[in-house]
């Protein structure tokens, strides 16, 4: 498999500190690659240089083959490196069905501009359409009319992933999607990220330890800065760097009885304990 | 409110001249006129402040402008409406543009500032053109001339007025529900994310702030059709205090804001001067009332009263 | 030559200082309230006025100032108890709604109580002579004012600089709400800075009163002068107040004095006296632009 992202030798520093201190990672097309670490290991800033946030010091960033290391961050969202925000960042006082419509709206390589006096937004049929879409695969058909500000903080953390598929995005950057959910939320929104495997390529930042493990196809540990460890989610389990690096910390027992996590609609989402393993996914 | 009131404001709005004048009353339909003008600059700040989320406070220097345009044009002996309106607009439109190049590169209380310093400039600068009138303005020999009607007959200049104000309310409509529009309240709802989202927004925001720079131009002509007038007190700041609070006292972002306010705020004005000699006092005691109760302005009043 | 640049930089000086008497005030309310005030231009008014009345009341040049004072005291703590206090949580749309209503009623307040015409005042008699300095004539008036400025500024710097109100004061500036959590009374502190403004409004004014105007509507001229003082400056600091208002005085005064001198020399005399003035006063604000351009935040930013 292509690597979709390619970073090589990374580093940021701020004054003394070496936030990022030459990370070297790469994410093949398709794939799940989770990123973990225990807390001020730097998977912000890492995630930062990644989008276009910050610019890196040393070191580049390349995405699909091309150097985009000094790249802005419009013009990586432009090119389909999108980022989802770790504070939920919607339109509060518009439904989330226009919510979702505005995204879809962004993309005018296949819409046109926006630049439109005229005609109302709403009888744009094939964009009200796609919007809906969108809206029933994050789970939220059914809440198009509720406005936003309204929305529960788990739905609103789907609108934003919602949002962010609306770009058509080919690397998605998930930075803890699942911050601040309860079990059943976390469940459900992990429910939505398992469904793009394979569609949209994912690098996600996530402390659940218990999802990132059923969910991601490889696993890259960031500890002060650099990487430590990068393998199948198995072979980080085992990895005796990564214990270490995460004595009393972060990393707690796998269970491994739990089934790997199914791209489900949330009414036939399986709970724990009771999964349904059909195909051995 | 809005679905059935709005064939019965335009109705009104026409009945109004017939009714004033079987009251005796022909005088104030130069007092409506002067209202509705008021309120087509004022409609065109809420686009700008209300649409697009940028509190400007230099309106004024574009309305001025419209004036001066249709003036100096009068002044060299063209006349026809259909030529110095627009070119009014046109003109106010250049402007916008010029200052919203460089404002817009700025936010908050700095965007503030710098709009109200290009508006000063703007007048200090049609103050310093002695060949046009300077400090006392630039009177209109007569009114513009439009083929079908007789400008110079307050009643069909009125229905002029009504015209085009009915007309900007209804395209601004169109706009908002438009594509144009829908970017316009995603930006001032959540700017970053609309950057985030790749839309061009510095150029979408220019765009609003044009638009609502070139109405306020029209209204300008129409001003200095209305005073024979075209005065460098048009543009002075506190004019465009003025505007700003017709904006928030009809209502920021309402559809009518801008006519609720001019309505109201000039509608008092009137009425009080009728009354007392310090009707100013009044109008101000009125102003800090709605600000301290009424924080969406008359729009949300009327709303509020609907929904509650 | 020489001379009439002295004499012009002491009038830009003289100028410069009483608009840092208005800004001073103006980027604290600004700065630790972040409240717009259009409103306080008639504090400026009301200090010319009452100083007016006293002068005339008592004959004296400096008890009209001094009562000028302290009435505007009472009059500004009393606004922002009664008043502006509300409108501290609210944005600033509201902020202009409400202080642009206080402009027309202060406005008609004094004309209800001083009638519609300008009003006399005039500089003690004492003064009303030249006096020498660097070798030519200057009025001695305004070297008073030159001098009352410098004074009350360097008051200023010891109060905000050190005493612990004006820390508070500073500390306001730059987190209000780490002054909040540190148990400062923060109202009574609001009370007080609105009243010092108000106090050094009055002192501009009453000085001000005998060379410019005393009318109504006097205010609104020079409140948009402050508000381009406090932006170059640098919103919430009063040491950028002082450099902003003497920028803003000398530009304005020098160019007003220098500029169609200048042009006259470069084009013919009737672009020049046309262009002149105007250029001059816009020269003030294409200054903000410039400083702005380059300093977004002003010269001296308060806020951390």
């Amino acid at each position: 498999m292509a690597d979709l992202l390619a970073l090589d030798g990374l580093a940021k520093h701020f004054g003394g500190i070496r936030a990022t201190d030459g990370v070297t990672l790469d994410v093949r097309a398709g794939e799940l690659h989770a990123l973990i670490g225990p807390n001020g290991a730097g998977k912000t800033t890492l995630i930062h240089l990644v989008s276009g946030a910050l610019a890196a010091d040393e070191g580049s960033v390349r995405f699909d083959g091309d150097d985009v290391t000094r790249l802005t961050m419009h013009e990586r969202a432009g090119r389909g490196l999108v980022r989802s925000y770790q504070i939920t960042s919607i339109f509060p006082h518009l439904t989330a069905l226009e919510n979702l419509r505005l995204a879809v709206q962004s993309r005018r390589q296949d819409w046109g501009s926006s630049f439109r006096f005229w005609q109302p937004a709403a009888r744009d049929a094939a964009m009200t359409e796609e919007a809906a879409a969108l809206l029933a695969e994050v789970d939220l058909a059914g809440r198009g009319t509720a406005q936003a500000a309204d929305l529960a903080h788990g739905e609103q953390r789907c609108l934003e992933l919602g949002m962010a598929l609306a770009t058509k995005p080919r690397l998605l950057l998930l930075d803890e999607p699942l911050a601040g959910m309860g079990r059943e939320e976390s469940e459900r929104m992990a429910a939505l990220i398992a469904g793009l495997k394979g569609r949209v390529t994912v690098l996600l930042v996530e402390h659940d330890m218990d999802i990132v493990f059923r969910l991601a196809d490889r696993i890259s540990v960031l500890v002060a800065g650099r990487i430590v460890a990068t393998g199948t989610p198995d072979a980080i389990r085992d990895d005796p760097h990564v214990r270490r690096a995460y004595l009393g910390d972060e990393i707690v027992p796998i269970d491994r009885t739990l089934p790997p996590v199914r791209a489900q609609r949330p009414c036939g989402l399986p709970l724990h304990g009771e999964g349904r393993r059909g195909d051995g996914t | 409110m809005k679905r059935i009131a709005e064939p019965a404001l335009l109705a009104a709005a026409l009945v109004l001249p017939f009714v004033l004048g079987a009251t005796g009353n022909e005088f104030y339909v130069g007092v409506a006129t002067r209202i509705l003008i008021f309120a087509l600059a004022a409609t065109a700040l809420n686009f700008i402040v209300g649409y697009g989320g940028m509190v400007a406070f230099g309106h004024a220097a574009f309305f001025g402008l419209g004036a001066y345009t249709v003036a100096i044009l009068m002044n060299h002996g063209i006349t026809a409406a259909w030529l110095t309106w627009p070119a009014a607009a046109a003109v106010a439109a250049v402007a916008s543009l010029g200052v919203g190049l460089i404002s817009l590169r700025t936010r908050g209380v700095y965007f503030i500032m710098i709009t109200l310093a290009f508006a000063q400039m703007l007048f200090y600068l049609v103050v310093s053109l002695k060949a046009y009138g300077g400090d006392d303005g630039l009177p209109l020999a007569s009114r513009s001339a439009l083929p079908a009607l007789d400008l110079a007959d307050d009643l069909h200049f009125y229905f002029a007025v009504v015209a085009l104000l009915a007309a900007a309310l209804a395209l601004f409509a169109r706009i908002d529900a438009a594509r144009f529009g829908r970017a316009l309240a995603g930006i001032r709802q959540n700017e970053t994310r609309m950057e985030a989202l790749g839309y061009p927004v510095f150029r979408l925001k220019l765009a609003c702030f044009v638009i609502g720079g070139a109405v306020a131009g029209l209204a300008g002509a129409l001003m200095a059709n209305q005073t024979g007038l075209a005065s460098p007190n048009l543009l002075y700041w506190t004019q465009s205090g003025m505007l700003l609070v017709m904006v928030i006292l009809g209502g920021v972002g309402s559809r009518y804001g801008g006519l609720l306010g001019a309505l109201v705020l000039l509608g008092l004005e009137e009425w009080l001067a009728a009354i007392t000699e310090h009707s100013a006092l009044w109008v101000g005691v009125a102003l800090l009332l709605v600000a301290s109760f009424a924080p969406r302005g008359i729009a949300g009043l009327l709303a509020g009263r609907r929904n509650g | 030559m020489l001379q009439l640049f002295l004499e012009q930089a002491l009038n830009g000086l003289q100028f410069g200082l009483m608009l840092f008497l208005l800004a001073a005030g103006l980027t604290l309310v600004f700065g630790i309230m972040d409240m717009i005030n259009l409103s306080h231009g008639s504090l400026y008014m009301g200090g010319a006025y009452l100083a007016a009345a006293a002068v005339e009341r008592t004959g004296s040049f400096a008890l009209g100032v001094l009562g000028a004072v302290a009435g505007m005291i009472v009059v500004g703590a009393l606004l922002e108890r009664l008043v502006l206090r509300r409108f501290y949580q609210r944005d600033h749309l509201a902020q202009v709604l409400a202080t642009f209503a206080l402009i027309l009623i202060a406005n008609e307040t004094v004309r209800i109580v001083w009638g519609p015409q300008p009003v006399m005042l005039n500089a003690p008699e004492a003064l009303s002579g030249p006096v020498e300095v660097f070798g030519f004539s200057y009025p001695a008036y305004r070297l008073l004012i030159i001098g009352v400025g410098l004074g009350v500024a360097a008051l200023l710097y010891v109060l905000v600089a050190k005493t612990r109100v004006g820390m508070w004061v500073r500390a306001g500036a730059a987190n209000r709400e780490m002054t909040e959590a540190m148990g400062v009374n923060v109202p009574r502190l609001f009370t007080a800075i609105f009243a010092l403004g108000a106090a050094l409004c009055a002192v501009a004014g009453a000085l001000l009163g005998p060379l410019l105007a005393v009318q109504v509507g006097m205010g609104e001229n020079i409140l948009i002068l402050a508000f381009v003082v406090i932006v170059i400056g640098g919103i919430g600091s009063i040491r950028g107040a002082l450099v902003g208002a003497l920028l803003v005085g000398g530009v304005d005064t020098l160019g007003r004095a220098l500029l169609p001198t200048l042009l006259r020399s470069l084009a013919s005399n009737e672009v020049a006296s046309n262009l002149g003035p105007a250029l001059a006063s816009i020269l003030i604000y294409a200054l903000m632009a410039a400083v702005l351009f380059w300093k977004p935040q002003g010269l001296f930013p308060a806020r951390a």
